[in-house]
Order: structure tokens, then sequence, then C-alpha cells
């Protein structure tokens, strides 16, 4: 195996793999995780290629500290990361509310699997939806982007680090099994062509006058100063005034939280990411994301073939949901169908933004669901219209 | 009568956070006494305070990372040491000091606690050990004696404690010592002594928490509490671990001093010699 820190070139790459060297890519030099299927590959990619680059692979005694490392670490300014599927997830829910009270970057892949509780382990979901929106205690907003191939588990791991940074906000990947251990062409660009968007620093040296949370500019996030940097910041998971220090107070609460969710909503245009297909003159629009868009696409072409005005919009990013271009395409389109691996999470979103029902095709998970039942579910949605 | 003299400032006021004050401990609690011990030991440390940083969990001693004036990081429930790991990894010059209680380190974070005295990694941690949740009440904890009382064990406590030093020296931790807030000078001298001692080092403290604990056991105030660490604390030459439980009820040595002092090297995360 090489060792340079960009692998810039044509692969043939595992999605877990392509993910890990995305993270190494976007400058992530610290990993702490815990193995769990179907995402261990991630870590066993980093466990080899960190002592390589510079970073540090540390692998926890569970997801708890696996999460509370990444946000250290992210505290003294490394990039980091971890990787894991639903039931690690689940325990890193905790301190994922942590790193949006403190607003410290990071990102946290999850290759979904067949769930709940330990479900299917070395199987398909997508079933962490919601959890990924809602799973942490608390108001917030999230930011999670669902890859469909492992040329996007490389491109959105980058992404992921570079939105975490610039918004001082955890990042979810949400990939699948399927996408997790697909083996595909992956083409890593030059070094110098990879985007990095830095953390804001604060413009002024240590003088005793820094408010580490303290949001002056539109963008509602505040510059961040890292352990060591001679500022003597405080962070806290407690409710915090713009000193950092803990203020029991209503006010100061609902301040609090309210930037912080108006943070992120004011990210969306930056943030937000869809891919269109054959949706210029469609009356059915078809949703769907991650693996499950490989089959809808199939679908949707077949459809057209058969003259059924059809296209399909692919989410790559599922939150913040991409609420503006659903409602868009709700002006135009006469039904919607969402083709999803869970008994129906983002299709409750699609109904809600363009208030009429959609047909779901759904699965539970454990395989990828094939493009006939959607042709099917396409076919009499354009009978019935 | 002596001259009064008025003096500007104190000798801790450039570390601790004196805008935050009053604190929010009881009277009587010890927490404040080793906090004091810690400030003294890093100012006394040679290292530039700006690479000391603090962590602390949750709880009355969780509290110290809001009062110290260095970088310092108020994080979850028992979660302290991993996050400590994670600021040490990313950056090994500074000087990582996890303060917390025994109920955030030894049962909510427990795990992460025994695992990182088997990594032996560069954490110093100082726990605060009052046997019992201060914050939440006075509920029954990982320390508390078998029998006492606590909100939540009404009718005594029917589980076994934890013994500190001797779970930390099993689990491999490098250095492991026990004062109480009695010992300011032995306690500031060992937390000094941690700063320059690779790899993982345990201060248990012993410190009074006279509502939560001393008033459901007959322990009248804090200065009681102190009176009993004065009459009984003896250095342990030589006694073996397994002894070295606590339960103040009953009139038995209570053991202070180092129980461990290895010379393991830290844990160092794998880095090879690479060109780039």
């Amino acid at each position: 195996m090489t060792t340079r820190r960009v692998l810039t070139g044509k692969h043939f790459m595992h999605g877990d793999y392509a993910c890990a060297e995305g993270a190494i890519a976007a400058g992530c030099r610290f990993f702490a995780g815990y193995p769990i299927t179907p995402s261990t590959e991630i870590a066993e990619r980093l466990a080899r290629r960190f002592p390589q680059v510079g970073g540090v692979f540390v692998q926890m005694e569970d997801e708890l500290a696996s999460m509370a490392a990444i946000i250290g670490s992210s505290a003294a300014g490394k990039r980091s990361m971890t990787a894991t599927s639903g039931p690690g997830l689940s325990l890193m829910m905790e301190n994922l509310g942590l790193a949006v009270m403190m607003e410290v970057p990071c990102v946290v892949v999850d290759i979904q699997r067949g769930s709940p509780s330990t479900g299917l382990p070395t199987m398909a979901g997508q079933s962490d939806v919601m959890q990924a929106r809602w799973g942490s205690h608390g108001d917030y907003r999230i930011v999670a982007y669902s890859p469909w191939s492992p040329q996007e588990m490389f491109d959105l791991t980058i992404l992921s680090f570079n939105v975490a940074d610039r918004y001082r906000v955890p990042v979810i990947v949400l990939a699948d099994e399927v996408i997790g251990h697909m083996v595909e062409r992956v083409v890593i660009p030059p070094e110098d062509e990879i985007s990095f968007w830095e953390r804001k620093k604060p413009q002024q040296p240590p003088n005793g006058k820094f408010k580490p949370f303290l949001a002056e500019s539109s963008d509602l996030v505040p510059p961040m100063a890292h352990a060591g940097d001679g500022y003597r910041v405080h962070f806290t998971g407690l409710t915090h005034d713009e000193r950092g220090y803990p203020d029991m107070s209503a006010e100061t609460h609902h301040q609090l939280v309210t930037r912080l969710i108006e943070k992120v909503r004011r990210s969306a245009d930056d943030v937000t990411r869809t891919e269109d297909y054959y949706l210029d003159d469609a009356r059915i629009v078809v949703i769907s994301y991650g693996c499950t868009a490989r089959s809808a696409r199939r679908a949707v072409r077949e459809a057209r073939d058969q003259g059924i005005p059809v296209g399909m919009l692919r989410l790559i990013s599922l939150w913040p949901f991409p609420e503006e271009r659903v409602r868009e395409l709700a002006s135009n389109a006469d039904a919607f169908v969402v083709v999803e691996m869970n008994l129906g999470q983002i299709s409750n979103e699609v109904e809600r933004v363009t208030r009429q029902p959609a047909r779901g095709v759904f699965h539970a998970g454990g395989a990828m669901i094939p493009p006939e039942p959607i042709l099917e579910a396409i076919q009499k949605v354009a009978n019935d219209a | 009568m002596p001259e009064e003299k008025i003096v500007d400032r104190h000798p801790l006021d450039d570390i601790i956070r004196s805008d935050r004050m009053p604190h929010i401990w009881c009277a009587g609690c010890g927490i404040g006494i080793a906090m004091r011990c810690y400030a003294h030991a890093i100012l006394a440390s040679g290292i530039p305070v700006d690479q000391h940083v603090v962590v602390s969990g949750i709880g009355c001693s969780g509290r110290v990372a809001g009062y110290m004036n260095i970088d310092s990081y108020h994080t979850t429930h028992g979660r302290g040491v991993p996050f400590a790991i994670g600021l040490k990894l990313a950056n090994p010059d500074l000087m990582v000091t996890v303060f917390s209680g025994d109920g955030d380190l030894a049962a909510i974070g427990g795990n992460h606690l025994i695992h990182a005295a088997r990594r032996n990694v560069d954490v110093k941690v100082i726990c605060v050990n009052n046997f019992n949740y201060g914050m939440t009440g006075g509920q029954v904890g990982p320390t508390t004696p078998t029998g006492a009382r606590a909100t939540t064990a009404p009718y005594g406590n029917p589980e076994l404690p934890f013994n500190l030093p001797y779970l930390l020296a099993a689990s491999g931790a490098n250095y492991v010592s026990r004062w109480t807030v009695l010992h300011v000078r032995q306690l500031k001298q060992d937390i000094l002594d941690a700063f320059n001692r690779p790899g993982f080092v345990f201060v248990e403290v012993l410190a009074p928490c006279p509502i939560g604990f001393g008033r459901a056991n007959n322990i009248a105030d804090g200065l009681e509490e102190m009176e009993l660490y004065r009459e009984r604390c003896v250095m342990a030459d030589g006694v073996p671990l397994e002894q070295l439980g606590i339960d103040l009820r009953e009139e038995r040595p209570i053991y202070v001093g180092t129980f461990v002092d290895r010379d393991q090297p830290p844990y160092q995360p794998i880095q090879l010699e690479v060109d780039s």
C-alpha cells in the first residue's frame, strides 16, 4: 500500500476504504472508534493508513468513548472522525448532543444495517434516518449526507469535514451497507484540487477578552479557539453565555438553542445537495437516496422507455431536508413516489413539504429494493393520474 | 493585633475565574480545597499555564472545570476521561488533567477509567471521593460503604463499594495515590509530581460532603470529617491494596500515600517513518 497522503488517481475501491481515504484527503488526523459491522473496514483502513500520514488511530472501549474522544481531539484542533453502525450510533447520541452544544466540529460515519437493535449486522438498512435527525435529546438541527457510490463515500466525507468546520457542527455520513461494501471506480483528484473550508479563528490575540461563543457574523458561527491557543476558553454542555460560562436562565437558554438551530438553518443553501434525473418535464417524481436510489434510477429509466413522464430527485443531503427543491417540484408534479429501505421515514418529510400523500416503496431492510416494485409503483401512479 | 494589610491580588487570581465566584459548593465541602491544591500545583509546575487543560464530567467536582481559568472542558457524565484522551493525543504538548468525582469517574465512567489506566494514557486524574452523589442530593454511589445511608439507600447500602486504588492498580495505572483535603501540602506535591510523571496517574482525594453524605451518616459537619481524617489517616507503608477500602463510620485506619509507582512507558499512537 502506498504511503501518500492523497491517493490521486483512478481506483477500484471499497466504499468503506473510499470513506477512509476521503477523511485522509480532507486532512482528518484523528480517528477514535469501536469495531462494528459493516463499518469496521473504515477503522481497519485508517489503522493502517494513519500511522503513514501522521494521523492518530485509537480503538476505544466503546462508542461512548469514541465520540467523546473525537470531540476532545477536535477541541485541540484536529479534524476528527469516528465510524459506526446503528447500535453504535445509539451510544454516540449522548455526545453528539455535546458536540452540538459545544459547537465542536466532527464527522460521524454511520454505515447503516438492518435495525432496530442488533438487527441484521451484515445486511443493509436505511432506517437510521430519523435517528440521525432526532437521536440526541433536545432541539437541534443536524447535517447528514447519503452517498450512493464509493465515489461519493470519498467526496461526501470531504464535504462533511468542510461543513463541520465551517459551521462548527457534527456532520453525519449516513451511508448504508451496500455502499459501504461496494467496490467500484473511485477517482481521487490531485491534492491541490481538494477544497478545504477553514474553521473560523479568533481575530484578536489572547488578551482575556475573547468570548468563545459570541457569534457576530450573519452566519451565527463564532470563531473557535483550540486548547493550547492561550485563550483559556471554557466549553460546557450546560447552557452557557457568550463567554462559555454556565447560565441557568430561561432567556440565555432560548437564545443559545435558537442560535444553534438558526445557524444550521441559514447554512441550508451552502450544505444542501440533490441531483436531478429526467425531472424537466416530470409529472411523477421519485425521491430516493443511498443504494436505493440506484434501483430507483433504473426503474425511472424503464418507465421513461414506456413513455411515463417520470423523473427522480436523488437526495444527497438528507438533513437539512432539501425542502425548497422538493416544494419547487411539487408545484409541477402530480404525484410523488418515495423509495427507501425503511418503512417510511423520508416519505414523511416529503408529505410534510408537498402537503400531499406520497406513494411509498418501502422495505424494512436486509436486501436492496429491486427496480421491479418501484417500476410497478410508478406505473400504478401513472394509471391513477 | 497584627496590622491589617489589604492586598490587590490573590496568588491564584490568574488561574481561577474570579468572575464566576461565588461557587456552588456547600459550606464544609472539600472540593474547593482540592481545586486549590491543583491550582497551586499548576503554578508551581513550570509548565506554561496555557498548556494546562482541565476536563471534568458531571457533578459537584465536575464544576471545577468551570472555575479554573485555563482551557477547560465540562463534558458529559462519565466521559471526561475519553474526552481528555482525545485532547492529549491530538496535542501531546498539553498537560491534560481530569478533575471529577467518584460517581462520575467510577460508576458511569468506570469503563473509561479502567481502560485509560490499562492503556496508560498520559492523562492525570484527580478523583474527589465523597462517598455519594452530592449534586443530585446524596444518592448512593460506587464508593458508598456497605450499610451507609443515602437518599436512594434509606435502609443502608446493600452493595459493596469500590476500593478505588485497588481497582486502578489492577487496571494498570502507572501511579496511584490517595490523600484527603486535610493533606493540602502532600496533595499539592502529589499533583505536581503527577505532572512530571508520564503515563496514567490516579490521585484519589477524600473530601467531606456534609450535606450529601455526612448528614445521613452521623458526621455532623465538614470540620468533624476533617477531624476524622486527622485522627485516622495513616501512611500506607506496604499495606496490601485489598485493605485500602474506607468506611468513615468505622474506627479503623484510613490509609493514605502512594500505593502504586510504576515506570511503564505511556501510550503512544503508532507513527511510521514515512517519506511523503
